[in-house]
């Protein structure tokens, strides 16, 4: 059996379902996601998305250029500037589209969708609903969908992404339910399959966020773009890592140490908590090192104390940090401060992308934080995530619509077939090995990437990170899985994104020791300076002949903004 | 060696695909470190002792729906459970009720997005569009506050009575659903939309025991919403005889 489609969405987050419903009127679209939508990580986003609405009174001279502007800096002037510049002019649109369509935005007494402080940001532009952002865009974008009719694989997971001579041909999907290995031929395959969190052992992302996707695209030869650029969020809950949203600082929240000190002070008097989190993670963990946290079970902490803010505010502006503090913790802020650590969040780095979310491959497109467009370069500003899928994902619906109308385009199943018989070979090999159980290997990795490749970064711990990478890739070609049985059998599909784990990890922190300066959330304790004239460039990765990265770099483009230093 | 911290979970197995074996529960035993919930553990059983074991799970910070399962009787979600909170050393896990098991914990949602689809679960308007946002007062966003929390995990759904005695039944979540776009300032559906749901599979199916409030992770109150829509419908069906009689 093979299934055809115009548009095949792998992704069922923001990205993906924005650009299903920009392509239903027209095409043949579906989506294939491995959990149902709904479960998509997008839903865990607390904190709010930017627009420059300019509704708060605090910023009623707010304006796309400024938005930009905060971006650009933001992002240690890696990102491209026109990318960024599309994207803050579509944000107003994007956000009250999404009002439109019925998302329950929180409101200002006038009436108007209510905008809060973010990090980095010269103004209060990131709207919200309480702290459910993700979950109330997320439900209005799959409403939109079911009142579209759009067709959904749920609890279907990619397997390899079919290219062949600079084409896409489609995917392999494999079916979760029924255990089965479904070709799908597309004229035009998107993904929009979500960051890679769990490459590392500290994570705020859901468990599903492996960057498959990425490995993926990766490994079928197309580019990759500023892997080493990963964002640590300054504020996730000691033993699980669930994220205390940046809100909890907009809000007013303070960050102590053991000395009871607002530390920031030292490293950003003006910003202080609101300062950028690649700042404020590197603060918090200085702190750590050098002794002024507190101890834990779980590990040592800095505390995010939200008390002076009264019941009423955190009832009002926080209660979901507040349920998961209690059910998580045994902590109810409104009495006690939050014990928090740095945490892995966000990765910049994805698929090479350009503005129109055109890759290096012919009918294969990325779009959210699987793409690389470069809207964040070295460091995302919060807020920026949640606008980025859902702009490119309808950007990427406009660009895959030209490609369609303006080009005969025929999908090749026989690529797609020979792609799937070679698929059916893999996965019998995977499920006849002996060697160590794939939960041993990953733990291994995510804790070689949390430790050597995390915060603070230097020479000899990411050398020592990529031999234990390629080690464990030696060791993967005998991993063995419990049981042949193909349906409902987790521990394959884990081993399966596995593979591409170990590849993301390796295209991770080969840029890292690549790029001898410090730059955004890259920060090299041996080179500590951003150094213009080398690295004011991106990183592409391929993979080569021998399976380990090949990186060249690419021009990063500039419009108006030139580089300055970057102090808060 | 077997210690104060050693657990005994007692996990129901069972695989559609293989019908003629009948559920039995399986136990496994595994130390645990203060501070881990059902689902860490349900995690590490299927890492470290047994990889056959299937359940849902993703954003295990009690936000995205995936993991709600009966644990020791009661329906919640794996993630938000922490294990110290039992009494016993034992934990038993069985999948939701009222709907089909596909292999162990997992069962299958479709008949729940079924009756979700039916409510025609998303904003209706009318009007154009304004260029700007459509406002909304405080006040009138903190109406569907509730009920925009829902977070569809099926709890409800596998705690209602009437589900269980009639799958025809629209279910909790569905009307919750409905009741968060009826209530919401910008919708334009018109109350005229109820009467699809005016009988036994919709809104009066409902016998009012409050199953539902007690599963819901997020503290929705499905009944309320169900309460409220019949009020509409009395309205209604008071308004039409009232005409009548007045004519
Ligand atoms: C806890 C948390 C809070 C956040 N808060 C904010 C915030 O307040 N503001 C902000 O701007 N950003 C925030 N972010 C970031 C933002 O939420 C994410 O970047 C964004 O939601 C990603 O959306 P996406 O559509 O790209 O991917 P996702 O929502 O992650 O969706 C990925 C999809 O791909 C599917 N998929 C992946 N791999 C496969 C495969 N192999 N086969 C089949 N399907 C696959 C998944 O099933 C899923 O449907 C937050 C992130 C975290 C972790």
């Amino acid at each position: 059996m093979m299934l055809h489609h115009d548009v095949l969405i792998v992704g069922g987050g923001l990205a993906g379902l924005r650009a299903a419903v920009g392509l239903s009127k027209k095409y043949d679209v579906a989506i294939v996601s491995k959990v149902h939508p709904i479960r998509s990580h997008s839903i865990a986003a607390q904190g709010g998305i930017n627009a420059s609405l300019a509704n708060n009174p605090d910023g009623r001279d707010d304006t796309c250029e400024k938005h930009a502007f905060d971006t650009i800096k933001g992002s240690d002037y890696l990102a491209d500037q026109h990318s960024v510049e599309i994207m803050c002019k579509e944000a107003s649109e994007i956000v009250y589209e999404m009002e439109h369509w019925g998302c329950p935005f929180s409101r200002f007494p006038d009436g108007t969708i209510a905008q809060r402080p973010f990090g980095g940001g010269g103004y209060p532009r990131t709207c919200y609903s309480t702290d459910i952002t993700g979950h109330v865009l997320l439900n209005t974008l799959y409403e939109r969908a079911v009142s579209k009719r759009i067709k959904f694989y749920q609890e279907w997971y990619i397997v390899a992404l079919v290219t062949d001579n600079g084409r896409c041909g489609g995917v392999i999907a494999f079916d979760l339910v029924r255990g089965k290995i479904i070709p799908i031929a597309a004229k035009t395959t998107l993904f929009a399959t979500g960051g890679y969190g769990r490459v590392y052992f500290h994570s705020t992302n859901a468990l599903i966020n492996t960057g498959s996707g990425i490995g993926m695209a990766y490994k079928a030869q197309v580019p990759i773009k500023d892997m080493e650029f990963v964002q640590f969020h300054p504020t996730g809950l000691i033993g699980t890592n669930i994220l205390m949203t940046e809100a909890c600082r907009g809000e007013g929240g303070y960050l102590l140490n053991n000395k009871n000190e607002r530390f920031m002070e030292k490293y950003a008097p003006k910003a202080m908590e609101l300062a950028p989190r690649d700042i404020v993670s590197r603060s918090i963990q200085t702190e750590i090192e050098e002794g002024r946290s507190f101890e834990h079970a779980l590990g040592k902490y800095i505390k995010l104390d939200l008390r002076h803010l009264g019941e009423k505010k955190i009832l009002s502006k926080l209660p979901g940090i507040r349920k998961i503090c209690i059910d998580f913790i045994g902590i109810d802020p409104i009495i006690e401060p939050i014990p928090i650590m740095p945490c892995q969040h966000y990765s910049m780095g994805g698929i090479d992308t350009n503005e129109k979310c055109e890759t290096e491959m012919k009918g294969f497109y990325a779009a959210g934080e699987c793409a690389c467009v470069s809207v964040h370069g070295a460091n995302r500003l919060g807020g920026n995530s949640l606008l980025e899928t859902i702009v490119f994902g309808k950007l990427a619906g406009l660009a895959i619509d030209e490609y369609l109308t303006n080009n005969d385009v025929k999908a090749d199943e026989k690529i797609v077939q020979d792609r799937k018989d070679e698929i059916e070979k893999k996965i019998i090999r995977l499920v006849s090995g002996s060697g160590e159980k794939p939960f041993i290997l990953q733990t291994e990795l995510a804790k070689t990437m949390s430790r050597n490749v995390g915060i603070f970064r230097k020479k000899e711990e990411i050398v020592e990170a990529i031999n234990n990478i390629i080690n464990i890739k030696e060791r993967y070609r005998n991993v063995c899985v419990s049981s042949p049985s193909r349906h409902m059998n987790y521990e394959l599909m884990n081993t399966i994104e596995l593979e591409y784990m170990l590849e993301v990890a390796h295209t991770i922190a080969v840029g890292a020791h690549q790029r001898e300066e410090s730059r955004g959330s890259h920060y090299r304790r041996d080179f500590t300076k951003r150094d213009d004239t080398q690295w004011m460039k991106h990183t592409i990765a391929r993979i080569g002949e021998g399976g380990g990265p090949v990186i060249t770099s690419k021009e990063v483009t500039i419009t108006q903004y030139q580089p300055m230093e970057r102090i808060y | 060696m077997i210690t104060k911290d050693t657990y005994t979970f007692k996990i129901l197995r069972y695989d559609a695909k293989a019908p003629d074996e009948k559920p039995e529960f399986q136990l496994y035993r595994i130390k645990v470190i203060p501070g881990l919930t059902v689902l860490a553990m349900l995690i590490r059983i299927r890492d470290e002792i047994d990889g056959t074991l299937s359940f849902r799970s993703s954003c295990r910070s009690a936000v995205c729906g995936s993991c709600a399962m009966v644990i020791n009787g009661k329906i919640d979600l794996a993630c938000r459970t922490q294990v110290a909170f039992f009494e016993s050393n034992t934990i038993i896990l069985e999948p939701l009720p009222n709907m089909d098991i596909i292999k162990d914990l997992v069962v299958d949602m479709e008949p729940f997005w079924d009756m979700y689809e039916k409510v025609q679960p998303y904003l209706i308007r009318k009007t154009p569009d304004p260029g700007k946002e459509i406002t909304q007062s405080e006040e009138e966003r903190s109406r569907i506050d509730q009920f925009v929390n829902c977070i569809l995990c099926a709890s409800c759904y596998g705690a209602c009575p009437v589900v269980s005695r009639n799958p025809e039944y629209i279910g909790p979540a569905a009307l919750a659903k409905l009741e968060r776009f009826i209530l919401d300032s910008r919708d334009e559906r018109g109350a005229g939309f109820l009467k699809t749901m005016n009988n036994e599979k919709g809104l009066w199916g409902c016998d009012t025991v409050l199953r539902c409030i007690d599963a819901c992770p997020k503290d929705v109150r499905p009944t309320d919403a169900i309460v409220e829509l019949r009020k509409i419908l009395i309205k209604e069906k008071m308004k039409q005889l009232f005409d009548k009689e007045g004519r």
